[in-house]
């Protein structure tokens, strides 16, 4: 397997020496890659404008013993420009890349349905149908499941008693009902949940007519529950702008 | 491994970017054997560098003094603002010959993931600048890759509404290539930006 080929979507980009970069990718079927894009700095770059961050691409690797390199790339979806042309979609699809990066962890390892989420989620995002903040956090909370972290926004998270409930914990898995909540529980409105739930399912009406002072309720549970599981700050997220 | 100084040495070097341990080894050699006035000269060179070097008051720009060349010298325009992202990018700018403005090193782009907000850019001493009123045009020249162009998304968005003239810089062809080899992405950007010619 010395050459091969794959789709992935550019995660982070790092300069290397003189005009190299190093391209960090989630592909379909080789997981996360990380791999040298020689010379991909100079403006007389044949592929420099495509190994950019949320490009998806069609790429040509040669693997090599720590890095691969990058010997030939071809766009599939362009979602770069966009994204960049609106600052709310840049931090918030900035997050995205950083969460997939960290929930991907080995590399090599094949994750195709974090894979097509992402990619999902980056379009969605660039077509800018959303607010950036709903996309985010119908991202995250979708991330988190398929890497087996799925919340419960409805039933109890611990004993499965049928909800609504009212509280939420974090590091219980979600809604909690009153024999299972612990202390340090919090108590969002059910609107929240059920803003919650929609993200999960992908109910957009519902998410779409949602009040603000819900939606920022619910950036706060998210970000909870996605820096408990990933056991470390989320640098992207702090600067995500939040409208 | 070599004994003492000449091992500090290659060590040192080769923390130098770009340099690896066997280029480490070849300049140390060189060094051991170069004269030794021009070795003191490099010395004086790089202590010097560290003493008096300082970022220019007004644009963020490396110099000497309190500001640099280009904020002290009268026939600049001090109605335009070239705004970049490091002091490498003036020089690049400054080459072209095409500039007679005055400009404003930001010192980095805005990259969440690498965890750069807008907070550790110059953004604020720009804003202090354009508040007295002098400046009427402000022209972004930041990287045209997705950390450049997000920051200059961010930039026009705060200063478009104080009423100034604000343009990007425009993506295309680069000149002296073929048409058939520039990529679909940069190909794109040289349609959109493309020029009426008036005749």
């Amino acid at each position: 397997m010395s050459l091969y080929r794959d789709e992935g979507i550019v995660l982070r980009t790092q300069k290397l020496g003189e005009a190299d970069r190093i391209v960090t990718l989630l592909t379909h079927t080789h997981g996360k890659v990380r791999a040298v894009g020689k010379g991909v700095r100079r403006t007389s770059s044949r592929f420099g404008a495509r190994l950019e961050p949320f490009m998806v691409v069609d790429l040509q690797l040669h693997a090599g013993r720590s890095l691969d390199i990058v010997t030939q790339v071809e766009t599939i979806h362009a979602f770069a420009r966009p994204i960049c042309q609106d600052y709310a979609m840049y931090t918030a699809g900035t997050a995205m890349l950083e969460t997939a990066e960290r929930l991907v962890e080995a590399e090599g390892e094949p994750a195709p349905a974090q894979f097509r989420l992402l990619v999902s989620a980056v379009r969605a995002l660039a077509e800018g149908a959303h607010s950036p903040s709903l996309v985010l956090n119908s991202y995250l909370l979708r991330a988190l499941s398929i890497a087996g972290w799925a919340p419960s926004f409805t039933d109890c998270a611990r004993c499965g008693a049928p909800g609504p409930h009212r509280s939420f914990a974090v590091a219980q898995g979600g809604a909690v009902c009153g024999v299972c909540r612990q202390p340090g529980a919090t108590s969002p409105a059910q609107e929240t949940f059920a803003l919650l739930a929609a993200l999960l399912s992908g109910e957009w009406g519902t998410a779409d007519a949602s009040d603000e002072r819900h939606r920022r309720e619910a950036d706060g549970l998210v970000a909870a529950f996605l820096q408990f599981h990933l056991e470390r700050q989320l640098r992207s997220l702090r600067l995500v702008e939040r409208v | 491994m070599y004994e003492g100084a000449v091992q500090d040495l290659i060590d040192e070097l080769g923390r130098l970017p770009g340099v690896g341990p066997k280029s480490a080894q070849r300049i140390a050699f060189h060094l051991l054997s170069a004269d030794p006035t021009d070795v003191r000269r490099l010395v004086d060179a790089l202590i010097e560098v560290k003493a008096r070097v300082r970022f220019c008051d007004i644009c963020g720009n490396v110099t000497q003094e309190d500001q640099c060349r280009i904020c002290r010298d009268p026939r600049r325009s001090a109605t335009v603002i070239c705004v970049v992202e490091e002091p490498k990018d003036v020089v690049a700018v400054e080459r072209t010959r095409e500039f007679r403005g005055r400009y404003h090193v930001l010192g980095g782009a805005i990259n969440p993931i690498a965890g750069v907000g807008p907070d550790d850019l110059r953004i604020k001493e720009l804003l202090t600048r354009l508040a007295s009123g002098e400046v009427t045009e402000v022209i972004l020249a930041t990287d045209p890759n997705v950390e450049g162009e997000a920051t200059s998304t961010y930039l026009a968005r705060m200063l478009v509404p104080l009423g100034l003239t604000v343009s990007r810089l425009a993506s295309g062809l680069p000149v002296g290539g073929d048409l058939e080899y520039a990529d679909e992405v940069t190909l794109g950007r040289a349609f959109e930006g493309r020029r009426r010619i008036n005749a």
